[in-house]
């Protein structure tokens, strides 16, 4: 039985008290909730080092109470590989745009999950270079108008979307590999089941793990809040299917 | 402790153990990759870590990574190499982190070559990547000056928090000579002595390592905070050396590094011939030895400055610069793996002594 003075539901500490810069409609606010969620709920906060991206997220350090390292474009995953071998005893995590991860930093991305650094990544999608203005990511849908493909994306000049959660998962090293949506509410409770056993992972020093999370630009793609979210799940969710695509515990199983 | 013959690469390797830095990120190239493959057995035994990267850009960043939290970390390359690394060191210098890196240096500009060159200068000295930072630069010209300036290395990295590069040529890399280590070996560093470390937001604030200042007013301090770092090095950091420097010095040399023994074996000879010339050796390449350059060729006994790189002239700048007019400076150097010989050397004065008269 409830009395009226029980909390149900209140900041997690690993989320300071500062107002995000985020846009309306912008899903990295949720996304953040549910890492700190995580991080809290295994009571790693103490011992957690995030790093952060170029980006729109890039002030993510300043919405977070835990230590942060912030990195240059794409590099986030060298530096976590730098700090979590020096420091295994700490648990590190990156925080990554599409720009970042998929393009610039596709290089460090591959080669960490290929040496199984036992990190985790959050891998935020929303198919536009968001913090620069809307420019063509390698995420960008085909046929979808970015400032720098206005006409829409070209196949044939810019090639396909790249699959990020799928072409990890092509690497024999064992990682836990996923990728999730927080459009509706219901997505976003398996969002959080994913990036949680991300986290639970990395503190049972089991593997490299991935969290790729559909995310919204109202903004960059000039539509409103709601409109984006139905966009994520029309056009975004049938190319970017939704679901696990690697765990060490189904393949030991 | 006994006098060990080592191959220069794999005495740098030693010499960082010795100093406590037992955290090496690298990637191979020539005239190096000795030092990765000795440190990735030798590393193991003192329970040290040791990655062989992707690519020179994500050693770099492994090292931005490592050196946030408190331990001493250092990589080795050489030209293009740490052509790539310029990103990290310049967010490494804003992010005020003390790291060591060993350029062996090899021909360049682009693919260039693999023997020996000093051609870095400019790109170790007067930055290298974006932004007003400067990092601390020592010059070895000896396999046992290189283990002594890697302990320092890793002590001012540490004392000024600042990025501090040893930059030899592919001959102190490749060459084989005795050394001595000291007899004791650091322990490694505490990260919880320092307050800037990343060691976890347990009872204390979160800390945040970061070279984005988007407040232009804060980006200003932190570009003065780093300036005024680099003043004080300047004031009490100098090192230099004087060989055969007297008051019958027709001539000064100015070389660094390994270019500098080979002007001292053109020296010894000179001798017999009875021309007198001095050699000026700056070991800290930054802090440029500045005023003490300056008195030394504003001596009245002394006709020209030459400088002598493995280059087609980079500090000869730095040696018109300081010496401010006082005296006429000529240059002599070769490059593309070219090792100006003594015999080229003492041409060359000769050519200077002749035109005096």
């Amino acid at each position: 039985m409830l009395s009226d003075t029980t909390t149900i539901f209140k900041r997690p500490e690993a989320l300071s008290d500062n107002i995000t810069h985020y846009c309306p409609g912008c899903t990295h606010g949720v996304i953040h909730r549910l890492v700190a969620e995580s991080i809290d709920e295994l009571g790693l906060r103490e011992r957690a080092v995030g790093v952060a991206p170029v980006g729109c997220s890039v002030l993510i350090y300043n919405y977070f109470n835990c230590d942060f390292l912030e990195a240059p474009h794409g590099r986030a995953p060298a530096l976590a590989t730098g700090f979590k071998r020096v420091r295994p005893d700490m648990i590190v995590f990156t925080y990554q745009g599409d720009g970042d991860l998929a393009s610039i930093g596709m290089g460090e991305i591959v080669h960490a999950a290929n040496r199984g650094e036992k990190f985790t990544v959050i891998f935020v999608n929303n198919a536009i270079y968001g913090m620069t203005g809307g420019q063509m990511a390698p995420t960008t849908m085909p046929g979808q108008r970015t400032t720098t493909s206005p006409m829409g994306r070209d196949v044939n000049l810019a090639g396909y979307p790249i699959r990020m959660a799928e072409l990890l998962s092509t690497l024999r090293t064992p990682a836990f590999i996923a990728r999730a949506a927080v459009h509706t509410p219901m997505h976003i409770v398996s969002a959080k089941k994913v990036i949680k056993k991300a986290f639970r992972l990395q503190k049972e020093n089991k593997c490299f793990s991935l969290v790729e999370v559909l995310s919204t630009c109202p903004t960059n793609w000039g539509i409103a809040p709601f409109a984006a979210t139905q966009w994520v799940a029309s056009d975004m969710k049938p190319y970017y299917p939704l679901g696990i695509y690697k765990d060490p515990e189904r393949e030991e199983a | 402790m006994a006098k060990k013959l080592m191959k220069g690469n794999e005495a740098i390797g030693e010499a960082a153990i010795c100093a406590g830095a037992k955290n090496y990120f690298a990637y191979p190239i020539t005239p190096q990759s000795e030092v990765a493959e000795y440190l990735c057995w030798r590393l193991p035994e003192v329970g040290g870590v040791f990655v062989q990267a992707e690519s020179e850009v994500a050693v770099g960043n492994m090292l931005f990574g490592a050196a946030a939290s408190g331990k001493r970390v250092f990589t080795t390359s050489s030209s293009p190499g740490i052509s790539l690394m310029q990103e990290a060191i310049s967010y490494m210098a804003g992010a005020h982190l003390p790291v060591v890196l060993i350029n062996i240096m090899r021909g360049g500009p682009g693919l260039g070559g693999i023997l020996p060159a000093q051609s870095d200068y400019f790109q170790a000295t007067k930055g290298g990547g974006h932004g007003d930072y400067r990092v601390i630069v020592l010059a070895p010209s000896s396999v046992q000056e290189a283990v002594d300036l890697m302990i320092l290395a890793f002590d001012l990295a540490d004392k000024y928090r600042i990025p501090v590069m040893v930059i030899g040529d592919g001959m102190i890399g490749q060459m084989m000579e005795s050394v001595e280590f000291p007899g004791k070996y650091r322990e490694e560093n505490n990260p919880d002595d320092y307050d800037w470390a990343l060691t976890g937001a347990k009872n204390r604030p979160a800390r945040i390592t970061k070279s984005l200042f988007l407040d232009p007013q804060k980006l200003e301090d932190n570009s003065f905070a780093l300036a005024e770092k680099a003043k004080k090095i300047k004031a009490v950091e100098v090192r230099y050396e004087l060989y055969k420097v007297t008051e019958k010095n027709r001539i000064l040399i100015a070389a660094y590094g390994t270019m500098a023994r080979i002007c001292q074996t053109a020296i010894d000879e000179l001798e017999t011939e009875g021309i007198s010339v001095g050699l000026f050796r700056p070991i800290t390449l930054f802090p440029f030895p500045e005023k003490e350059i300056y008195t030394e060729a504003a001596k009245k006994n002394i006709e020209a400055v030459l400088t002598i790189e493995m280059s087609v002239g980079q500090m000869v700048e730095d040696i018109e610069r300081c010496v401010l007019g006082k005296k006429p400076v000529a240059f002599f150097g070769r490059t593309g793996g070219i090792v100006p010989s003594p015999n080229e050397v003492k041409d060359k004065i000769r050519e200077i002594l002749k035109k005096k008269k």
